[in-house]
């Protein structure tokens, strides 16, 4: 993992004079002045501080403090500081769409076009500039080759529900993770609530986020993750862990992540200076190779072994819909399956 | 002792105050203790009751209705009863074994036995949860391959994610609690009773179970109820063992409760009548002790002469080392073990040995120095402040100074009956608007670890009075010392070691303490204990183990500085 992030930064800092932004623009000189950004952020761990690695190297210390929780504790953190008056974000991450509907609506956020983010796909971009997706994150089953013989692995969402599979598989929580919040309403839209009804039969293993399936899959602890982050799932394959990742055909939850600004960022130019960092294509293209990420830039490619996002049958969410549904969706959630 | 030159004896010319007949001058302090107390109580509680009863359109108690007609609520208090009654159980049953083995038995090694328990203790419970999910966790618990591997069976033998697996861990990490509340009295009963049961007869067990038991059985009933609220209030345990399991308790559904959109008012009815049956609960345990009144040491001599355990000292002395083994060494093991490895469940040899888990928690991860930081900035100043106000209050309440003192332990225990997390609501409530804005800062949690910790140095520091008797100090009194003096003179070097016993035990009650600081920190004053949870739910494992071990080197090499400062064992308070 460290590897991974130390192979990030190098390839960061060699980017060279390519980079879209001079370290002499009014922009940079007025970040270093302010000298820190603070970002609360849904990416996993080891890829959000790889990232604020690679931009402080980039601009002459300017700090990144990263806090990574989950989708929804990044929200819930961002309003408990909003209520109490406290001015401390600048960067809002999240995979939870739903969330960006909601803080533009209290007027949360700081309306801000990251430069190079035109030819983002529409999916991609609020229509009224205040948040823009990042990265494209896919949900997708995972088993555990050393355990489950390939002939015999689940390959559609429907394949979990065999009563064969019951105590073997994993689930992350909606009421932690935007990456399954939007999973789940993905699959409620496609086959109604009585599928997690009858997944929950199979008494799955809950833990939180997105991307800890694919430690409790690569250890064996549950053969069979029935959800969790494609690229963590990735990712931990690539660290020689024993991991099958499976694209069912009925389609796959596509989720797009979106970074906003904070309205009362105390750091607003580092803020644009960092948005505009994230979605330059040098550091989308490197999201794909380092990070195993999709994202919405055009000219990105992506590692060999992966399968093209045209290839998929994918299944988007309305960010609306999401954030409508959200008490509703943790509710019926944790009344299947317990917690 | 310079009795002279106290005040009363000077000719009252001055005129003023000191003339009052009867004016005690200390009693300002005491008043001005048990009034920062009470308001420091009364005022998340106070939060939690408004809370639960008014909202925007006036009084109602819809709330309450709405939390206690609601199955998954009413499952997660019957599992929290439900466990907690046996956590009690197993750690009186477990902390009381050891504490008569070591203090009143010729077991061997007595020194090493209390130093695990002190280890046990201060390893933060969440972390030993964690710990034991990588040892029994069903498939890939090492625990359980170990067992597949040597019966050639397809089962598991302890599968942790159960109700079951819950109290195992709690009471693991529970019963240090009972042991030193039970430890200290076993010391200060003299042998003289049990020489008269030998004397005319009886044999060991009778003694033990006729003599020692009943003198002990305060010490057993006040463990029994403090383990008892310990697990109550436990929130890293459940939500690391029960919640992947669909097992809420109350402290996990509370929690879950302030996500967003947080309904704090539910929380606060969730906790009122837990709060009122607790309070029954502690209300019986006084008129328990009441009843009996010991004071242990008087000024007269005493005398302790250990039992010899003959042939059951080898298997008592296998059953302390399987508790040791279960709370200690396999959960250090296998931190030991997932710190060092690329993955936590393969054996650990070359291929998959790395220190880049230190790299990564120490170095890369943002967040973890400033949270050392505060950790240990918080520690000091609670423990401090907290061994001061504690002491000053159970003295007030055990000499009964003013009327109505004894009504302050009530206040001092109060924080046990609140599962952390409610305190953090009220306390949230309180100070995260005017007049005093304390969140976002590391003020807050100062405030909620000197409140909640108040229990444990408040027991602690009564314990330690209740065990020194007033004669000493009406000795001095008599002699004309004031009562400044005499505490000065008398009471403090007796109680000297008690105290320092008191701040070891908030330290490390605060730099583990999760359940509070899980709502109340800000990304800006994170503690190390909310980094690991943050770790934990995302499933960074070779961090958690970092982070954990460092934090169990600190507290460890806090408690062998203390004891080598002071020569002697913070935990046994008399050898």
């Amino acid at each position: 993992m460290v590897k991974t992030i130390c192979f990030v930064v190098v390839a960061f800092c060699s980017l060279g004079p390519s980079r879209s932004i001079a370290q002499d623009s009014p922009l940079v000189q007025a970040s270093k002045k302010e000298g820190k950004i603070v970002w609360y952020t849904s990416l996993a761990l080891p890829s959000s501080t790889s990232i604020a690695h690679a931009f402080r190297t980039r601009y002459g210390g300017i700090e990144v403090e990263v806090h990574r929780t989950g989708s929804q504790r990044v929200l819930q953190r961002v309003m408990q500081e909003a209520s109490a008056g406290i001015r401390n974000v600048d960067i809002i991450h999240t995979s939870d769409a739903g969330h960006f509907v909601l803080l533009k609506q209290k007027g949360m956020l700081l309306k801000y076009t990251p430069r190079g983010v035109e030819p983002f796909p529409a999916g991609f971009k609020d229509k009224d500039g205040f948040y823009f997706g990042m990265r494209a994150t896919l949900s997708v089953i995972a088993y555990n080759p050393k355990l489950i013989a390939d002939k015999d692995a689940p390959r559609t969402w429907k394949d979990l529900l065999n009563p064969k599979w019951k105590g073997k598989m994993v689930t992350a929580h909606p009421g932690y993770s935007g990456i399954i919040m939007t999973h789940v309403l993905a699959l409620v839209d496609l086959y109604g609530w009585d599928y997690f009804r009858d997944l929950a039969k199979n008494g799955l293993h809950i833990v939180q986020s997105a991307n800890d399936p694919a430690g409790v899959v690569a250890s064996g602890e549950r053969p069979i993750g029935a959800n969790g982050a494609e690229y963590f799932y990735y990712k931990t394959q690539k660290q020689g862990n024993p991991i099958q990742i499976v694209y069912p055909k009925e389609g796959i939850p596509l989720v797009v992540s979106p970074v906003a600004i904070a309205k009362d960022a105390p750091h607003p130019n580092s803020a644009k200076l960092f948005s505009d960092f994230i979605f330059a294509k040098e550091s989308q293209q490197l999201l794909a190779d380092r990070e195993g990420l999709y994202t919405g830039h055009p000219e990105v490619t992506y590692p060999a072994d992966k399968p093209k996002l045209k290839d998929l049958k994918l299944i988007s969410v309305d960010a609306d819909e999401l954030e409508k549904r959200n008490v509703e969706i943790k509710k019926r959630f944790t009344e299947f399956f317990g917690a | 002792m310079p009795f002279v030159e106290t005040g009363t004896l000077k000719p009252a010319g001055g005129g003023g105050w000191r003339e009052i007949k009867g004016w005690d001058p200390s009693l300002t302090m005491w008043i001005a203790a048990a009034l920062f107390l009470v308001l420091l109580m009364l005022f998340p509680l106070a939060a939690i009751f408004k809370a639960s009863l008014w909202d925007e359109s006036g009084f109602t108690v819809n709330k309450y209705i709405e939390v206690f007609t609601n199955g998954p609520f009413l499952a997660a208090i019957w599992n929290t009863v439900y466990i907690s009654f046996w956590v009690g159980l197993i750690a009186v049953f477990v902390g009381g074994l050891l504490a008569w083995l070591v203090t009143r038995t010729d077991i061997p090694f007595k020194k090493t036995i209390r130093a695990l328990v002190m280890a046990s203790f201060v390893t933060p419970p969440f972390l030993g949860a964690f710990a034991w999910t990588l040892l029994a966790g069903p498939n890939a618990g090492l625990l359980n391959h170990g067992y597949r591997a040597l019966t050639g069976s397809a089962d598991s033998l302890f599968n942790i994610f159960t109700a079951q697996g819950l109290i195992f861990v709690m009471a693991l990490y529970s019963f240090p609690y009972a042991f030193s509340m039970i430890a200290n009295v076993c010391e200060l009963i003299s042998s003289d009773l049990e020489d008269a049961a030998v004397i005319l007869g009886a044999r060991k067990l009778w003694t033990a179970c006729t003599i020692t038991l009943p003198l002990a059985l305060p010490a057993l009933l006040s463990g029994y109820i403090v383990a008892f609220l310990h697990s109550l209030s436990l929130f890293g345990t459940p939500a690391i063992l029960g919640l992947p399991a669909g097992l809420h308790t109350i402290t996990t559904q509370i929690w879950t409760l302030f996500q967003y959109p947080p309904r704090l008012d539910l929380a606060a009815a969730f906790s009122v009548p837990l709060l009122l049956a607790t309070m029954l609960l502690i209300a019986l345990q006084k008129k328990i002790l009441g009843k009996r009144g010991f004071s242990t040491i008087g000024g007269k001599g005493r005398q302790r002469r250990l039992v010899a355990l003959g042939w059951a000292r080898l298997p008592l002395f296998v059953f302390v080392l399987l508790v040791m083994t279960l709370s200690v060494f396999l959960p250090y093991w296998i931190l030991l073990k997932a710190a060092l490895s690329k993955a936590w469940a393969l054996p650990l040899d070359w291929d998959n040995f790395t220190f880049n888990n230190f790299s990564f928690a120490l170095a890369q991860d943002s967040d973890t120095q400033a949270a050392i930081l505060n950790t240990f900035k918080l520690g000091i100043l609670t423990a401090t402040a907290g061994t001061f106000l504690a002491t000053l209050i159970a003295y007030i309440t055990n000499r009964n100074l003013f009327r109505g003192a004894r009504y302050l332990s009530f206040f001092a225990l109060a924080p046990l009956v609140i599962p952390g997390i409610v305190l953090a609501v009220g306390l949230f409530i309180v100070y995260t608007r005017p007049p005093l804005v304390l969140y976002g800062t590391i003020w807050i949690l100062f405030v909620a670890y000197l409140t909640k910790e108040m229990p444990i140095g408040f027991t602690q520091a009564e314990s330690t009075f209740k065990s020194i008797h007033p004669e000493l100090e009406e000795a001095s009194r008599i002699i004309g010392a004031n009562r400044f003096t005499s505490l000065k003179d008398i009471t403090a070097p007796l109680a000297k070691s008690g105290l320092i016993a008191s701040w070891c035990f908030i330290f490390i009650g605060v730099i583990r303490e999760l359940s509070v600081s899980i709502l109340l920190f800000a990304p800006s004053s994170k503690v190390i204990s909310v980094v690991i949870f943050d770790l934990k739910e995302e499933g960074q494992i070779g961090a958690i183990a970092v982070l954990g071990i460092l934090l169990l080197l600190v507290s460890f090499l806090i408690i062998i500085g203390i004891r080598w400062i002071l020569d002697r064992d913070v935990v046994a308070t008399r050898e």
